[in-house]
């Protein structure tokens, strides 16, 4: 061991640290050091970043190649950094006045983040578990963190149970790979598998290949394993749904990604069927279940299952071009979500946060630019040219029919018009329906700052898609080599 | 491969059907002639305070997941001291940061007054 390691996980390590100095810092200083963590702790993300860019060089491994960083880590990892600091920029306003303005807030949002870097850096199962672990027991706490909110806590307990249940399964399916394949080590695994021996690999093997992906599909809430996702996302505090939508499941599908794409990635037509009916499971129900929901969180939570299926199309392809797909997916999910729940924070009326989906009609009226913002973000989601969403969707489906899976790209795209109903839905509610009740203003300056820049990314993102795509297209070509 | 776990599979049948049998023989042979004292709920001897499912205060939760985390603490520093010869600098080091993150999380729920009773 050499101090040389370290350099590759600098970022985690000085998230760590801050984390933790935070704590000290705001435990003697008390909540009203609530602002002063939180940028502190954006600080802290961006340093991260800056770190990360810094970072150059091939893939490199680390701690006992425990740890990888490639091109494909830093194209994630950058998107985690920045969902985070959204996410806590985001919940400042919301926080200060639903009175939960606790500097814990800020630094479990930094150790999430550190567990997700290092879920994203992952080459073995055993850093896998532990970097999922320290994401999803910080993630328990902020659920229930309105603690005097009895749906914030049921929440909270919702998500522990099942999240447990979830780590249990991710685990028997480690044990037996572990078991049949005498190693944990994702390059030891593909090295295994790789068929050069001849010898087809054990049933065991792939039950615990089964089971692992059990797990990992719970984590991004794809069905059959989302039954927590509504109940989470609609109890827990907006601030919190909006970060759970983001950063985390972009770190989960990037794991999912690496451990589909990487150890077992000779085993492409084994877990390739169990991909292409979870994805297709998950567009029909995000499309279907989301029509009848009256409260926006709930439906948002049904949107992003449909979304995790669109995302789950190109890792279904198995190919360069499907995890590229899948990359750009997330980028564009990243700011599409950020950008929605801006909007969903701004519902506020006569002191409270409201939530219903029937509240925002008339906006276009009463708040035009709020209704103008969130009008392009639900053709965004939707998936309507020329808006970012249109070429998420786009990539993925191209790499399926590239794939010759076309059943899996037709339903995809049948979806996607089911969906447009719930999404359209709103669009008329807004701008076709009698005004209510306005909302409050003005709006929080940061608040406005993320929804103006998140509506133009999705807008132009026509015009200069080129940093996207290739930084896409770099993260996807490290994990095809040769 | 599945052979070598027959052993298992016969001490796991073995057991299970020990049990069964201690149990179900106690409900064969025995003479049962239940009365009212009998079913009741044992307290030392004297009647029952109140119902068993009752609530109790959230601090013993605490104080019990305090007392698990530094058992687990001890258990991770009997293995360190004993191979301390043959880590060297890197082992003894991972322990301390080991150590130093587990006495900020001390720090902070002291500071938090999660030792303190009243």
């Amino acid at each position: 061991m050499n101090a040389t390691y370290l350099v590759h996980s600098r970022p985690e390590i000085l998230l760590a640290c801050l984390g933790m100095a935070l704590l000290m810092y705001g435990v003697f200083k008390g909540d009203r050091s609530f602002r002063t963590v939180s940028w502190i702790a954006v600080l802290g993300l961006v340093a991260a970043g800056c770190v990360l860019s810094a970072v150059s060089g091939p893939r490199a491994l680390a701690f006992g190649s425990q740890f990888v960083l490639d091109g494909f880590a830093l194209f994630m990892k950058w998107l985690v950094l920045i969902g985070s600091a959204l996410a806590i920029v985001m919940s400042l306003a919301f926080n200060e006045r639903e009175r939960m303005a606790r500097f814990e807030y800020p630094i479990l949002i930094l150790f999430a983040t550190v567990g997700m870097l290092m879920m994203i850096s992952a080459n073995d199962l055993m850093s896998l578990y532990v970097g999922l672990e320290l994401q999803s027991l910080s993630l328990y706490v902020i659920a229930a963190f309105n603690r005097d909110s009895t749906r914030s806590t049921e929440a909270g307990l919702k998500y522990f149970v099942l999240g447990a249940l979830s780590s249990g399964m991710l685990l028997y399916g480690a044990s037996l790979v572990y078991g049949f394949a005498g190693t944990t080590n994702f390059t030891a695994l593909a090295a295994l598998l790789d068929g050069s021996d001849g010898k087809a690999p054990g049933l065991g093997l792939l039950v615990g290949l089964v089971f692992v992906i059990a797990g990992l599909a719970f984590k991004i809430s794809a069905v059959p394993f989302h039954m927590w996702t509504p109940d989470v996302y609609e109890g827990a505090p907006t601030p919190v749904t909006a970060f759970f939508a983001a950063a985390p499941k972009i770190a989960a599908m990037a794991l999912t990604v690496r451990v589909l794409v990487g150890p077992f990635g000779e085993l492409v037509h084994q877990w390739q069927q169990i991909v292409i009916f979870v994805s297709i499971a998950s567009m029909i129900l995000g499309a279907l279940a989301a029509i009848w929901q009256t409260n926006i969180k709930r439906l948002l939570a049904y949107s992003s299952i449909g979304h995790v299926g669109f995302a789950l199309v190109g890792l279904a392809a198995g190919t360069e071009a499907g995890v590229q797909g899948v990359a750009i997916y997330m980028a564009i999910y990243l700011v599409m979500n950020v950008g929605t729940f801006c909007c969903v924070l701004c519902m506020r009326q006569y002191g409270r946060a409201v939530e219903g989906i029937e509240d925002l009609a008339g906006l276009s009226k009463t708040q035009p630019m709020l209704a103008l913002a969130l009008a392009i973000f639900m053709f965004s989601m939707a998936g309507i040219p020329p808006l970012a969403g249109f070429f998420a969707k786009l990539y993925v489906f191209l790499a399926a029919v590239d794939a010759k899976l076309y059943g899996l790209a037709v339903i995809g795209l049948l979806t996607s018009v089911v969906a447009a109903f719930y999404y359209l839905r709103i669009i008329k509610l807004m701008y076709f329906d009698d005004a209510k009740e306005s909302f409050e203003r003005p709006v929080p300056g940061e608040i406005g700052v993320i929804l103006v820049g998140s509506s133009l990314f999705i807008l132009l993102f026509f015009a200069y898609p080129a940093p996207i795509i290739a930084g896409a297209s770099a993260a996807a070509k490290v994990l095809f080599p040769g | 491969m599945l052979v070598e776990y027959l052993p298992i599979l016969i001490f796991l049948g073995i057991a299970a059907g020990m049990a069964l049998a201690a149990i179900g023989a106690s409900y064969v042979v025995a003479r049962q002639r239940p009365d009212s004292e009998k079913v009741s709920a044992y307290e030392c001897g004297f009647d029952a305070f109140g119902d068993a499912r009752r609530q109790f205060d959230v601090r013993f939760y605490l104080v019990a997941i305090l007392f698990i985390i530094f058992d687990l603490e001890i258990a991770f520093l009997f293995p360190w001291a004993i191979s301390l010869g043959q880590i060297g600098m890197f082992g003894f080091w991972s322990m301390i940061v080991f150590l130093a993150v587990l006495t900020v999380g001390f720090v902070y729920e002291w500071k938090k007054g999660a030792l303190e009773w009243e």
